[in-house]
């Protein structure tokens, strides 16, 4: 087997995340499915780090670790916070500009 | 180039047996378990799959030759992460299932389908590169995978480091701000509850509703020894909303109509005697 399946799988894994982004509209699990395209893009990275034969692949995938870990901690802050005023984590519900 | 690295590069290129088997098994769970996240009603189960999956991620990084990365993942992304989503599931409620109306028309539709076009092209693209050979890590690993890791972010990537404590503390200040809720009035003390409480024309508890009157629901106001109904019984947040069912001026017209009814009888008996 080739390396390069990491990338398809890669790949693959992002898609499916990009599409629960478009097609979920509970705010938590389209923030997991952030955190699926983020994990997807780590494996890329980890992958073109063996392909490099250097670790700055894997330094920059510790890097999105951490920014992750940032991002999840507020967007679950805001997320709690939405739903103490309005009573739903629906992202549709949230429609306040509309006509 | 000497013989030994052109051997190791083209080692390098083709994985073991044993690796292929495990992608191929574990590559196969991971998509069942993306597919599973993004299709599941509960958020409750989304989680978990998610979590199969990232602990997976974390077997192929550990396959990679990325050591240190794979067991971070295990523990800040399905340890610290994935648990933080659980508590934020059960905060905002487990059995919340997402509404499946519709309110853009077509609209799962035309996203599966851009998520079909855009995989196809992330993967023909990654086809089209020419990643024919892999250089592999033995090289980079050679002093230990954590301390190459180490020497790269405290030299090369320093800055970025520092950074990123600086993003680590402002979304910690930053969710704490976000959460905290401000109080408006200052908080009673004993001495004041207590006061309040003595403060009103009854000590004693109020009278319950219905009593005298034909039945004994919560709206129902209870009768006084004359008949008229006492509006003291009743629910204070029901007087308000006058959802108040007064049923005195009813049983006193249905009494009068039974004694009416029997006088009728009694007196139409009396004739019938006569």
């Amino acid at each position: 087997m080739n390396p390069v399946n990491y990338l398809y799988l890669a790949a693959l894994l992002f898609t499916i995340g990009a599409a629960g982004v478009l097609i979920r509209r509970n705010a938590i699990v389209v923030f997991m499915c952030v955190e699926l395209m983020l994990n997807a893009c780590n494996l890329a990275f980890v992958c073109f780090s063996r392909l490099h034969g250097n670790l700055d692949g894997q330094v920059i995938a510790f890097f999105t670790m951490v920014v992750a870990a940032a991002e999840v901690v507020v967007g679950l802050a805001i997320i709690v916070s939405l739903f103490r005023s309005r009573h739903s984590a629906s992202v549709d519900d949230a429609s306040l500009m509309k006509l | 180039m000497s013989a030994p690295t052109e051997l190791f590069a083209a080692a390098a290129s083709h994985t073991s047996t044993g690796e292929a088997f495990q992608f191929w098994v574990l590559g196969t769970v991971a998509v069942i378990g993306a597919l599973c996240t993004i299709l599941m009603k509960k958020a409750v189960h989304s989680a978990l799959c998610l979590a199969g999956t990232m602990i997976i991620l974390a077997v192929f990084y550990l396959a990679n030759g990325a050591y240190f990365l794979g067991v971070v993942q295990i523990v800040v992304y399905t340890g610290a992460i994935m648990m933080l989503f659980l508590f934020v599931v059960m905060l905002v409620g487990v059995t919340a299932a997402d509404s499946l109306k519709e309110t853009i028309k077509g609209q799962r539709w035309w996203a599966a389908a851009c998520g079909l076009g855009f995989g196809v092209l992330l993967i023909a693209g990654i086809g089209n590169a020419s990643l024919k050979s892999f250089n592999g890590l033995g090289q980079a690993n050679a002093n230990g995978n954590v301390e190459g890791l180490a020497t790269l972010i405290f030299t090369k990537y320093v800055f970025a480091f520092e950074i990123t404590g600086a993003l680590l503390i402002t979304s910690a200040v930053g969710a704490m701000v976000l959460t905290h809720r401000e109080r408006t009035e200052r908080a009673k003390t004993q001495r004041e509850m207590s006061e309040e409480r003595v403060r009103g024309k009854h000590l004693p508890p109020l009278p319950a509703p219905g009593v005298y009157a034909r039945h004994n629901a919560v709206d129902i106001a209870g009768l006084l020894p004359d008949g008229t109904p006492s509006e003291l019984t009743v629910n204070q947040t029901l007087r308000a909303r006058g959802q108040i069912r007064d049923v005195s001026s009813e049983a006193l017209a249905d009494l009068k109509a039974l004694e009416q009814r029997s006088e009728e009888r009694l007196g139409r008996d009396e004739e019938a005697v006569k």
